[in-house]
């Protein structure tokens, strides 16, 4: 049994396989199916400062080897979460970490800080890549400029570790990781989903509400394992590996490539045990090839 | 209710139609607990341009012979390959997942309900009116189709209770509409519905203008069955609901269907 363990900034995980936000609930979705505490970290819906109803059915469409949402983080708001899934949540022996989004830098930063006052969070993921809203989201995550101002607000709100959810619907995402490095981000994680569309052809319309959505699953893989290689040559601070990973080979891939974590996503809804059966793979890969610590294939390109 | 990961093998492989088929499904231990009105997420395997899970209604579960019945409707490739399945393969499915049919509570034996469906939504009624039966209810199936073909296992609904039927071609029992069948004269006191939305809206018309409780069981498209990513959802009055989590049956009072 080789040492699985890993750290993103002050927060460490006894293994490298968490759940990407979006795809796992609050977790306790899944308790029928695996031991929750056997993950090194659950990262929770998207959560925002004031409650969203999210976009309008239908939000789904089914693409080769992967999958179209447009669900617009529908979520109850921070407060609601922090009143009554929080005391739900808050024993679930692994990280429970929050993806924040927002509208603004002061509503992601206010967020942020009803949550650092939760003991039992110890970090939350930053949102700046959500495709399927209008205002923010995403459009902060595709420069610089905004992705800085929010990492910015964010950082003096927020005392804890700090992960900024990067989009790969940008020129350089290396320059994006940069950026948001240069504010004060303890980790980077990516690739949040790619934007894409589909077209009924019977009925002449788009299938998705808003039109456009965000692709996610294993088509996806290549792009982001390319992606989070790029950024992790880029930056210092620990990457955080996600997009399409189905399989133990897969998250091996992105540890190789130089993440130090991994999440997986739109996998869970194909198999919800996947996240423990990746987990055991990596070990067992691991052992096979004589490695004692995780940290040995980490960035071993 | 637990939930489970299971292999299932396949017993039997009936042809009901041209378009469908029913999966009789087992297991070497007992199965699971499951409602009606529940459903399962089914992984299909070999069809590379299918993705997710196929959510399939319950349409039967036979505690005999420990027995699973899914109907299948064969609308895409997906539902195809399930279609192709033989006795001896295995099917992996996530189940039992959802909120069931509402039951009439113990002591009012003479109940009257009606149960009604079009198309594959026909199916999970078949395990409704057997459990409402046993809870001694008056069942009356009200099933609907384009044509006398289209109606499918009425040898098994009618063990369970009265069978109405209504073809769009008057092929087989009243011209038209389920919402057109004279049986509707009659009283009843809870009314229950699964088939095409439309349909579904007009029975819950119905059902409003005569004040009987009803609910209709909705398939909105999924991806995780489990509530997780929310891409399902119905809007209802108290908000957008997840139709695998909060559903698939909800109470008509529940829906915004009236707009």
């Amino acid at each position: 049994m080789a040492k699985l363990n890993v750290n993103i900034g002050a927060l460490s995980l006894k293994n490298p396989v968490m759940t990407a936000s979006g795809t796992f609930g609050y977790g306790v979705e899944f308790e029928d199916f695996i031991d929750l505490s056997g993950l090194g970290g659950i990262i929770v819906k998207g959560t925002t400062l004031k409650p969203r109803e999210g976009n309008d059915y239908p939000r789904m469409a089914e693409t080769a080897s992967g999958m179209l949402n447009c669900v617009g983080l529908q979520n109850k708001g921070v407060d609601y979460f922090c009143e009554h899934i929080y005391p739900q949540i808050k024993d679930i022996d692994t990280n429970m970490i929050v993806n924040v989004s927002g509208s603004s830098p002061e509503d992601y930063a206010e967020c942020a800080a009803r949550i650092d006052a939760l003991d039992k969070i110890p970090a939350i993921e930053l949102n700046i890549s959500c495709p399927n809203v209008k205002d923010g989201g995403m459009a902060f995550g595709v420069t610089c400029a905004g992705a800085s101002s929010v990492v910015k607000a964010v950082r003096q709100a927020y005392h804890k570790t700090l992960i900024v959810k990067l989009s790969p619907n940008v020129t350089d995402i290396a320059e994006i990781a940069r950026a948001v490095e240069a504010e004060g981000a303890d980790s980077v994680s990516l690739i949040n989903t790619l934007m894409g569309m589909a077209i009924d052809v019977e009925k002449r319309k788009k299938v998705l509400s808003i039109g456009t959505g965000g692709l996610s699953g294993p088509c996806v893989k290549p792009v982001a394992l390319r992606m989070v290689y790029q950024v992790a040559k880029a930056v210092k601070i620990p990457v955080v590996g996600l997009g399409g990973i189905s399989s133990a080979k897969d998250a091996l891939e992105f540890l190789m490539a130089g993440a130090t974590a991994i999440e997986i996503g739109t996998a869970n809804f194909l198999d919800p045990a996947v996240t423990i059966k990746v987990r055991d793979g990596i070990n067992e890969w691991l052992d096979a090839h004589g490695c004692q610590d995780i940290h040995e294939i980490i960035g071993c390109l | 209710m637990k939930k489970y990961i299971l292999d299932l093998s396949v017993k039997a492989v009936e042809r009901l139609s041209d378009k469908h088929v029913l999966l009789r499904l087992t297991d070497e231990k007992p199965l699971p607990e499951m409602l009606p009105g529940q459903f399962v997420e089914v992984r299909v395997d070999g069809s590379s341009s299918t993705f997710l899970r196929r959510p399939i209604s319950i349409n039967f579960v036979d505690r005999e012979a420990n027995e699973l019945w899914l109907m299948v409707a064969m609308v895409g490739e997906g539902t195809r390959k399930l279609g192709e399945l033989k006795p001896g393969d295995t099917l992996n499915c996530v189940l039992p997942l959802g909120n069931g049919f509402t039951l009439p509570c113990d002591g009012i034996a003479g109940h009257k309900v009606l149960l009604v469906g079009g198309g594959v939504g026909v199916a999970p009624l078949l395990y409704l009116g057997e459990e409402l039966q046993k809870q001694g209810c008056e069942v009356t199936f009200l099933l609907g189709g384009r044509s006398a073909k289209d109606l499918l296992e009425l040898d098994l609904f009618n063990k369970y209770g009265r069978v109405c039927v209504t073809t769009e071609d008057g092929t087989m029992g009243e011209k038209g509409f389920v919402t057109n069948h004279s049986v509707l004269s009659e009283s009843f006191d809870k009314i229950y519905t699964c088939g095409p939305t439309p349909m579904m809206k007009a029975v819950a018309r119905y059902a409003s203008e005569k004040a009987i409780d009803c609910e209709a069981s909705l398939e909105n498209m999924m991806a995780c069955g489990l509530g997780a990513c929310l891409c399902c959802v119905e809007k209802t009055t108290e908000g957008n609901l997840c139709v695998c989590k909060d559903g698939p049956v909800f109470n008509i009072k529940r829906l915004l269907w009236q707009n």
